[in-house]
């Protein structure tokens, strides 16, 4: 039976604990971070990769690497960005941790900062999230207050300031250069790659984005065998622990962090409790809407980044929608491609054009006008999608859109079966 | 236009970024506050003076991003998500049954310009769903039930 493996949320499982700065100092907080001013930077980033983490925002990209990319001696200023964004359908954990320890988060953007030689940082958090940015706001007083932000934290002479930010609503923005562009007040959209963040990011300057729950792994990662604890949470490739969002037909949906070597089916019926109103299982969406679908059939094996990709689809920002038999999946699939069409920045043709021609394909489907003619052409719409975009938004839309043809098809069919 | 205390979070901001430019976002939600939840051209122009932008560049701004309204919203403004997860769960039904209780529809205001409803794209509650804003406060779990009582509540 599958449990909780208790790092980030180590805090917030206690009942007892207060995020205020002195609630996380007694719980040993900053600790890491004052050990981490004692090491050189590039010790820092080698041991980031040691850990191989990877990036939890939805990539997987390792994040020691990423770092390491890093220019130096370029003359300019070096900027790290949390990406705390979060608006993948699906995913509620960022805000969870920006809420609950805010902290834990700020403790692993200090060390980012320290390890990529940023003395100005912003966190870029979606402009919805009024109460996560206010537990910020609040937080990041309370250490300029006790002097861990300004000239000199912890006696280090390493100057650092940290800014909140605040988006305005648009899902592409979480999009790494998509953001860069917001954050330099600018409509938020993607730009073409190379040159990437790591040459020229934040007003042409080196940057580094980072998600929050990967930042906020950074206290643990850099604290005494840190390193060897968070690989022996999961299989090699894929270390650490991580936080899934569960949501949609469980009978206990919620944030939980698990180690990255339980099986999908544990989650389901053992954290999640099963499906409720004892229906059966008929799919899952693993890893944020962008993700290739499930069948009940595939869901014994592991949820992490390596076993998902063999299958296909993929872990994503650890998302995972659960949907029982009763689900109708071609109006799942329409609120799917209604989100895409909506947040698709409308840049590049083929995705501000495919989101809205699939969204109305899928229409007719609901309206009855359903073919096999139609059902190969939304198959189409999806496949000029892929691959031909500057950013990810366009596979994100054309993933779901092919899958669900694919493993669904009789639902398609039923819409039309009677004419 | 900024009242004193606004201003002050306003040079703040200024002050935090290196170019003037790089604040318009966050300037413009507090002109939007400040304008009891939109923003004119008056105050469109006036924030690209503090950015020293120009007001075509704030407009396109404004206008790429949703969370700024070109008309007043109402004096509660209902964001009602019905983004995947919560569409699994029930969302879009609230969503309706918003609609049909204040007798309007999502991107308008009720004439006594008490509420606004918006139908929202993932507000990053799912594991709470269904959800939604109202103003700036999450409420989470809600239930038909819990809906009608707010809009009782609220309306008094």
């Amino acid at each position: 039976m599958a449990e909780e493996t208790l790092v980030l949320f180590k805090n917030i499982r206690n009942p007892k604990y207060s995020k205020s700065l002195e609630g996380y100092k007694k719980a040993g907080g900053y600790h890491t971070l004052k050990k981490v001013f004692g090491m050189k930077p590039e010790e820092v980033v080698q041991t980031v990769k040691d850990s191989g983490v990877r990036g939890r925002g939805g990539a997987g990209f390792p994040t020691g690497l990423k770092w390491s990319f890093m220019p130096k001696g370029t003359g300019k200023p070096s900027y790290l960005i949390a990406n705390a964004d979060e608006s993948e359908p699906g995913t509620c954990k960022d805000r969870e941790l920006m809420l609950k320890d805010p902290h834990l988060f700020l403790e692993g953007m200090m060390i980012g900062c320290y390890a990529v030689g940023c003395h100005h940082g912003y966190i870029y958090i979606r402009g919805e999230f009024f109460p996560a940015i206010k537990s910020l706001n609040t937080a990041v007083e309370e250490l300029y207050a006790d002097g861990l932000l300004g000239p000199d934290p912890l006696g280090s002479g390493f100057h650092l300031d940290l800014t909140i930010h605040s988006g305005a609503g648009a899902y592409i923005c979480g999009e790494e250069s998509a953001l860069l562009d917001s954050l330099e007040g600018k409509r938020g959209q993607p730009r073409v790659k190379p040159p990437f963040p790591a040459v020229s990011g934040f007003n042409g300057c080196p940057t580094s984005v980072n998600n929050v729950e990967t930042l906020a792994c950074m206290p643990f990662i850099l604290g005494d065998d840190g390193v060897d604890a968070f690989k022996s949470f999961g299989p090699q490739n894929n270390s650490g622990t991580h936080l899934v969002s569960l949501s949609g037909h469980v009978k206990k949906p919620g944030v939980y962090e698990l180690r990255m070597d339980v099986n999908m089916k544990d989650i389901i019926y053992g954290i999640g409790g099963g499906i409720r109103n004892g229906k059966k299982l008929k799919g899952v969406i693993p890893g944020g809407s962008s993700s290739s679908v499930m069948t009940a059939d595939e869901v014994d094996v592991l949820y992490n980044f390596d076993e998902l990709a063999k299958i296909d689809t993929m872990l994503g920002s650890s998302a995972m929608m659960v949907f029982d038999e009763d689900t109708d999946v071609v109006q799942l699939l329409h609120r799917i491609t209604r989100f895409y069409a909506h947040e698709s920045c409308g840049q590049c043709t083929p995705c501000r054009e495919g989101t809205h021609w699939s969204r109305n394909i899928i229409r007719d489907f609901l309206n009855g006008n359903g073919s096999d003619e139609k059902l190969r052409r939304l198959d189409r719409v999806g496949g000029n999608m892929l691959g031909t975009t500057l950013c990810a938004l366009g596979d994100a839309a054309a993933l779901p859109i092919q899958s669900f043809v694919k493993k669904f098809p009789d639902d398609f069919r039923k819409y039309y079966a009677n004419k | 236009m900024f009242s004193k205390e606004i201003q002050n979070q306003v040079n703040n901001l200024l002050s935090r970024y290196p170019f003037k430019q790089n604040a318009l976002i966050p300037i413009l939600l507090l002109a939007q506050k400040e304008n009891n939840g939109w923003l004119t051209e008056e105050w469109m122009q006036h924030v690209a003076d503090c950015c020293e932008v120009p007001l075509t560049h704030v407009e396109g701004v404004v206008t790429f991003y949703t969370m700024f309204r070109l008309k007043p919203p109402g004096k509660y403004h209902l964001q009602v998500c019905t983004c995947v997860p919560c569409c699994l769960v029930g969302g879009t039904e609230l969503l309706e049954y918003t609609e049909k209780k204040l007798n309007t529809h999502a991107g308008y205001t009720t004439g006594d310009g008490l509420f606004s409803i918006e139908e929202m794209e993932c507000i990053g509650a799912c594991s709470y769903a269904p959800a939604m804003i109202v103003n700036e406060d999450y409420h989470e779990q809600v239930t038909i039930e819990k809906m009608g009582k707010l809009i009782d509540k609220l309306s008094k």
